[in-house]
């Protein structure tokens, strides 16, 4: 048994992550789900975190890296503190998604994939999220919003 | 609720309100009889055949026969076998699994464990896409439930049977749908597809034998176990069995989702369901079955929506969603929409997709900027064959040039207007 081995982890981090481990007859599969708890906690994945979780789940970093960088869901960058995620799929592009986006970066005053000044919104574009009936959508963290207008985007920024 | 609504068994516990239904509501339709029959009074073998003779076809997109597919497994090896759901929806215009899992996770539960029993697999995976959290919350209540009540885990219903479910997340990559890429993402590895054969079918997750449904194929299971083959052959109005889920998004009326019999006419939808084209728009053509489908044209409308009626009108069903193309929106400027969504997503592995995906864009920006040469859509139809069916690892690449090879057949002239006649560039989309 080896014993721990890095200090790059959280207890909370390492405890949810083992809890994962134990469904599967190899550690290697909880890949995404380990590097979306990470990303629970620190909000992106720096190399450390990357190489810590790598030691971990006994694989190389270069195969977590190949895993981590293949997702839209993952970031290897720092986001701000809320992630917007716009729909740019055909549905929603047709019912206005460019307009949605260009309200996005307007108001926050920043290009497409930047955060804002004060490190509060990040704008990303996202492929269908599965809502075409409600065009067009978007997805604030963990939240669907449905028939977006300007109306829907600023009370976002009231919260 | 009651047992009625028998035509629409898919989405008989589908509520206006959007909430999900909990045990008791899905139990109170008969929900579980079907687990009940398939593991109390059938072989394993023999639920493979009901499934086989009520003819269900695969509804993510392929078609292929559902009863047909568990039957290929290998069974008399010793070898561990794993059931999987595909749950990772993510073709553009569809938005059906999402109000499946959301409203009624239990279906999917009892469908997953039915298939599980047939192909005595100890353990199966539900791979849910990323971005699907209402799902992921109401599943895991669902199994919870499940469990508990003993329809899940241990001893299936005092039987000798049993099998776990595992809730396995993505991240958000379109390509781990593709059955072998969802192996490749499950397994903790680059989601790239595998070459095939062997397939997975006898080689597939950790090399074992693996069976990967979609979320509404195992839907139906748990009503033909219970309900019985003959009810459910007499669901489908055409060639094809069973009920579907048809919707349609776009310029109309009424965007949506319905349970509908397959073989029902296009129009049928289109008007009756969708209300038709929204005022001051007009129908242009639309994709039958999500991004990856050919284009049709208005005068199909009178097709019936089942897998050889669509192949033959020059498209395929695929999901079963429509995306509509009104008169207003530019059919060149949508298809260069649909390619970049194909362009990023594509996962690099072969070189016809990862270079032919992009160049296809370069192609289409010159072209809608105005710089474009006649040559340029013969370019562009050597693409459509040169990214078509054979050249691929997988059917990423082909389905990205279905919309194109269609579009370049039915809407040449707007094609050719930006190339000969730039007036067209001053209009907007």
């Amino acid at each position: 048994m080896k014993k721990p081995f890095f200090t790059g982890l959280s207890a909370a981090e390492i405890e949810e992550i083992n809890a994962e481990i134990e469904h599967y007859p190899d550690k290697a599969a909880v890949a995404i789900e380990a590097l979306k708890i990470v990303q629970k906690y620190r909000r992106w994945i720096s190399d450390d975190s990357l190489i810590a979780l790598a030691e971990l789940l006994d694989i190389a970093p270069a195969q977590l890296e190949a895993v981590a960088t293949f997702y839209n869901l993952i970031y290897r960058q720092p986001v701000g503190k809320t992630v917007i995620h716009y729909c740019n799929s055909v549905t929603c592009w047709m019912l206005g998604s460019d307009q949605v986006s260009e309200h996005l970066c307007r108001h926050l005053k920043i290009e497409l994939g930047e955060t804002s000044a004060d490190g509060k919104y990040t704008v990303l574009p996202s492929v269908c999220l599965g809502a075409c009936d409600h065009a067009p959508v978007l997805m604030v963290e963990d939240q669907l919003l449905l028939d977006v207008n300007e109306k829907t985007i600023n009370g976002i920024f009231e919260r | 609720m009651g047992e009625g609504k028998m035509d629409k068994p898919l989405t008989k516990n589908i509520r206006p309100d959007r909430a999900f239904a909990t045990l008791a509501d899905y139990e109170s339709t008969g929900g579980y009889q079907g687990l009940r029959t398939a593991i109390t009074q059938l072989q394993p073998k023999e639920v493979q055949q009901w499934v086989k003779d009520a003819g269900l076809r695969g509804r993510g997109g392929a078609g292929f026969g559902t009863g047909l597919k568990w039957s290929m497994v290998p069974m008399e090896t010793p070898q561990t076998r794993y059931m999987i759901a595909n749950a990772d929806e993510m073709e553009p215009g569809t938005f059906k699994d999402r109000m499946l899992m959301e409203q009624d996770p239990h279906q999917l539960i009892e469908g997953l464990i039915i298939a599980a029993y047939a192909i005595q697999a100890p353990i199966a995976y539900i791979f849910l896409r990323g971005e699907y959290h209402v799902a992921r919350q109401r599943l895991e209540h669902a199994l919870l439930e499940a469990r508990f009540k003993g329809y899940l885990g241990e001893h299936i219903l005092n039987s000798d049977f049993n099998v776990n479910i595992i809730l396995h997340t993505g991240a958000g990559r379109y390509i781990c749908g593709e059955e072998t890429a969802m192996l490749n993402a499950l397994e903790g590895k680059r989601a790239t597809p595998r070459a095939k054969p062997p397939f997975p079918l006898v080689s597939g997750l950790w090399g074992k034998p693996t069976v990967v449904n979609n979320v509404e194929t195992l839907c139906n299971v748990p009503h033909i176990l219970h309900y019985g083959v003959t009810w459910y052959q007499g669901l489908g109005r055409g060639a094809d069995k069973g009920s579907k889920l048809f919707g349609v998004s776009g310029r109309v009326n009424y965007p949506g989702l319905w349970e509908l019999p397959l073989g029902i006419p296009i129009r049928e939808i289109f008007e009756n369901y969708a209300g038709g084209m929204r005022d001051g728009y007009k129908l242009r053509g639309f994709l039958p079955g999500g991004a990856s489908t050919d284009f049709l044209l208005p005068e199909h409308l009178d097709v019936i929506m089942d897998y050889e009626a669509v192949a033959k009108a020059g498209s395929r069903l695929g999901t079963g969603m429509l995306i509509v193309l009104d008169d207003r929106t530019c059919p060149v400027k949508m298809v260069l929409n649909l390619e970049q969504f194909f362009a990023q997503e594509s996962c690099g592995w072969c070189t016809p997709c990862r270079d032919g995906l992009p160049w296809t864009i370069t192609l289409l920006k010159d072209i809608i900027a105005g710089k474009g040469r006649r040559e340029d859509l013969d370019t562009l139809s050597g693409l459509t064959r040169m990214l078509g069916p054979g050249n691929t690892f997988c059917a990423l690449a082909p389905g990205a040039m279905e919309p194109l090879q269609s579009a370049l057949k039915y809407f040449r002239d707007d094609f050719e207007r930006y190339i000969v006649d730039k007036s067209v560039l001053k209009e907007s989309v």
